[in-house]
């Protein structure tokens, strides 16, 4: 009886960290639902023991269901018959699972047929269900743009839209066309108004996963004669009302039982979400900002089967007479592994939890006026959230790619055959530092926080957290890679070049990450009392110091007259 | 149309997770290395019931199980995947049930609750393996039995009809109702634990359980619908002293043996039906099989 909830202790773990306490609290205003609703906690503690057991049946239905589903269906995957996506047969018995059990819409609303999840929980149940099937988390995860529908389309499409998503209806946000990829704002397909009002659809999407959806979102040109994203608006697309076909589904390395998408819009009837004009420039950039935490999501959960898979394989695989693992460039391996793991699952939920705090704050605002002291607390969740987000992402996401890559080294010759796991799970790896913006683009996002001082500020808070004795020198390791980082930014600024700035960004960025990795890793190891988190954050702190000071080196005797060498 | 659909259902020990720790020195199985679960079988035929009270609105599903009270963890079990409540029959005068006693037992439980229409089971539990007190029930109450059950195709107009899946192939059989109707592993499984209903009927109860819990606790269990699980004793189901527990129990375990495998050769046989033969006669007449 597989469970991938209760086989891994830290979920439970970092589900408890203190700040939960704030963050149930908000999001359950003061626990009014119970009088309401049967299924609504009294209290915080009824809360996390919500939280706990339904995990546990996240983790049962991953453990039992969905993992052992995943490799019929990498190989079956989905098809297209008469312009429907048909999904691979285990694939249709996940979603019925996952229905059943009533595990979509979790952070909804109760009124609105959700479980009132916060941000936190439910991101955790990303990081299990990527685990046992990390193309199947895409199709469970678009659940999160009911989000994106409860922020911003008007109370009606609230009514109409979102409990079908806690019934279990999915969804897909389309904004990728074959012009307009990494640049959104050379959307073209086209929504045009007509007489009564309504609104159609016309053009063409590329790469959209899950794009038979039954519910869409859709980026589209609103304003006629516009080029940029300020005449892009988003729309609601019922697959019911149709207009929309599958001309295509894409044949993928990785992640093959998500479909990928090629959408025909002809007269396809829509509704205006939000305001028009703010398509791009203020609800993609939220929608992009939850799916981002959901890719972070997504690579922790690489990271974690990467490194059972590396860690079982070498227990058991016999060479030289005795088991791999006791080999230094074994163990030495499985060690990193499972500190890019750790530290990248600390930065995760680090993240979850300011989204949640902001979240909670701004959805508080829609009822009545903020207080001063919550209105600062929401500027300055966001901004650490806004900070975080790219963060995670990015270096969650190469992480889980690396520790695929040693996945297979540890498995040697076996690991390039079809027959174990690892093959799959590094094709599965590889789209998670490609979509949702690259890597490269989370670097431009991250980087202003850089140079304006979050994440600065962010090290400085955590350098004020109690650290365990035996961690003690790992913090006061911190403290001198905190003052080369500093020393980067400043050199960086002293050139004052804005290409010098752009050609040095993803070291200043991975330095910050790093850091603040490190941090979050001696913190919640002594918070949780770990022993293998505790271990991990010693391996991370020896990597993270020299990889901060390989960059630190790098940038301090890098001459910017050198960069016309790198061009092409 | 709306059903009343009883399951019985078991708490049993987890045997097919035996550890080393599973037997004590004097063969007896210590309940407490192996955790206390839901009959496997019985989830097969939970699952039966579920889609009989989806086909049909309105139906309700109830849980009867005999044990000792903390059998009514298996109620919240059924309650978190879509059962409507349950009852246990717990009473110390049932223990030491041999299969006849327990169908007896249930016999006049299900008589109690009356009005039903028809009655799942699985085909046997772990622990026992005797696969009797479905169809012993079933006569008792004068009812038809349907065992072997992999599906119910149909319930309609006061029959069903269901696909039973035999050792060499299937059958299907239509019965009038109500009857009893036993339900095997290869069955689809039972569908999984509803978040919602898992949050909602964690604080279901059975009265000693209740009996336990702050004023406060109590008050929420009452204020809200389906929280308070029912407990019937022997005497309230009108159950005859002599036909329950040990005194009701015509099997009586002689001796219980633990047997330890300590053969170490190992026997190669030409693929011909001699050979086989051979060994067949031998096994019967070392008693190992026969």
């Amino acid at each position: 009886m597989a469970n991938f909830y209760t086989d891994n202790p830290d979920l439970k773990q970092h589900l408890s960290h203190p700040l939960m306490k704030k963050i149930v609290e908000l999001k359950e205003r003061g626990y009014a639902d119970a009088e309401k609703y049967d299924d609504a906690p009294l209290d915080f503690e009824d809360a996390m023991d919500n939280y706990d057991k339904v995990l546990e049946i996240v983790g049962d239905l991953c453990g039992e269901i969905i993992a052992a589903n995943a490799e019929d269906v990498d190989h079956q995957g989905p098809r297209v018959e008469n312009g429907r996506v048909i999904y691979a047969d285990k694939t249709k018995e996940n979603l019925e699972a996952c229905r059943k059990a009533g595990l979509m819409g979790m952070s909804m609303p109760r009124r609105l047929g959700g479980l009132n999840f916060p941000i936190t929980p439910y991101i955790m149940a990303a990081d299990i269900v990527s685990r046992a099937d990390t193309g199947f988390e895409n199709l469970w995860g678009l659940q999160d743009c009911a989000e994106t529908i409860y922020e911003f389309a008007d109370e009606d499409q609230k009514q109409r839209y979102i409990p079908r998503v806690c019934e279990g209806e999915t969804m897909s946000m389309d904004l990728t066309e074959p012009d307009a990829g990494s640049d959104l704002q050379s959307v073209m397909l086209k929504a045009t108004q007509k007489e009564d009002g309504s609104w159609v659809l016309n053009g063409v999407k590329r790469f959209i996963t899950n794009g038979d959806s039954d519910i869409h979102l859709v980026l589209a040109r609103s304003e006629d004669g516009t080029k940029d994203g300020r005449g892009l608006s988003m729309f609601i697309y019922d697959k019911r009302n149709g207009g929309v076909t599958v001309r295509r589904i894409e044949n993928k390395m990785g992640i093959k039982g998500s479909p990928t998408c090629e959408l025909v819009y002809k007269n396809a009837p829509c509704e205006l979400c939000g305001s028009r004009r703010m398509g791009l420039i203020k609800y993609v950039m939220a929608l992009m900002n939850g799916a981002r935490l959901g890719i972070a999501a997504q690579s922790v959960g690489v990271s974690e089967i990467a490194y059972r898979e590396a860690l079982g394989y070498a227990k058991e695989r016999m060479q030289f007479g005795k088991a791999i693992i006791e080999f230094p460039a074994v163990y030495e391996m499985l060690a990193v592994m499972k500190a890019k793991l750790d530290a990248s699952r600390c930065l995760l939920y680090e993240t979850s939890r300011y989204v949640d705090l902001y979240k909670a704050y701004e959805d508080i605002e829609k009822e009545r006026k903020l207080t001063p002291e919550e209105k600062a607390e929401l500027k300055l969740y966001r901004k650490y959230a806004d900070a975080c987000t790219p963060l995670a992402k990015g270096l969650s996401s190469e992480y889980c790619n690396q520790n695929a890559y040693d996945c297979i080294q540890i498995h040697g010759g076996s690991g390039f055959m079809k027959d174990y796991a690892c093959e799959r799970v590094y094709r599965d790896a590889r789209i998670t530092s490609i979509y949702e913006g690259t890597t490269q683009l989370q670097v431009v996002a991250a980087i202003r926080h850089v140079t304006t001082g979050t994440y600065a500020a962010l090290m400085e808070e955590y350098a004020k957290m109690e650290v365990s004795e035996k961690l003690a020198p790992v913090k006061e390791m911190l403290a001198g890679l905190v003052e080369k980082y500093q020393a980067a930014i400043a050199k960086v600024n002293e050139v004052n070049d804005p290409a010098f700035t752009d050609f040095m960004a993803r070291r200043l960025v991975e330095m910050a990450g790093f850091i603040i990795m490190s941090y979050l890793l001696i913190t919640d190891a002594t918070r949780y009392n770990s022993e293998s988190m505790t271990k991990s954050a010693i391996v991370y702190g020896n990597m993270v110091r020299a990889e901060v000071e390989k960059h630190a080196e790098f940038i301090a005797n890098f001459c910017p007259c050198q960069l016309d060498v790198y061009k092409a | 149309m709306s059903l009343n659909i009883i399951v019985l259902a078991k708490q049993v020990p987890d045997t097919r997770n035996v550890g080393k720790d599973a037997m004590k020195e004097d063969g007896t199985i210590n309940r407490a290395a192996l955790p206390a679960i839901f009959n496997p079988e019985d989830l097969n035929a939970l699952e039966q019931a579920l889609r009989l009270k989806d086909a049909n609105p309105g139906s309700t599903v109830t849980l009867l199980t005999m044990g000792l009270p903390r059998a009514s963890e298996i109620i919240r079990e059924a309650m978190f995947r879509g059962a409507d409540g349950g009852i246990v029959l717990t009473d110390r005068v049932l223990g030491g049930a041999d299969t006849l006693a327990t169908s007896y037992s249930l016999a006049q439980a299900v008589k109690k609750f009356g009005n039903y229409d028809i009655i799942l089971g699985g085909r046997q539990a772990i622990d026992g393996d005797t696969a009797q007190v479905g169809p012993q029930i079933a006569e008792k109450l004068g009812i038809p039995q349907v065992t072997y059950a992999e599906e119910i195709l149909e319930l309609k107009d006061g029959y069903v009809i269901v696909k039973r899946r035999l050792e060499n192939g299937v059958e299907t059989v239509k019965a009038p109702l109500p009857c009893v109707v036993t339900v095997t592993g290869s069955a689809d499984a039972c569908r999984p634990r509803n978040a919602k209903r898992v949050m909602k009927f964690k604080r279901a109860v059975s009265p000693t359980e209740k009996a336990k819990l702050t004023p406060e606790q109590q008050a929420i269990v009452d204020s809200r619908e389906g929280l308070n699980l029912q407990e019937w004793s022997a005497a309230y189901v009108e159950a005859d002293p002599e036909q329950i527990g040990l005194p009701g129990s015509p099997t009586k375990v002689k001796a219980i043996e633990n047997v330890v495998f300590t053969a170490k050769e190992s026997l190669c046989l030409e693929d011909n039906d001699e050979q086989i033969e051979n060994l067949v006669k031998e096994l019967i007449a070392n008693h190992t099989i026969g």
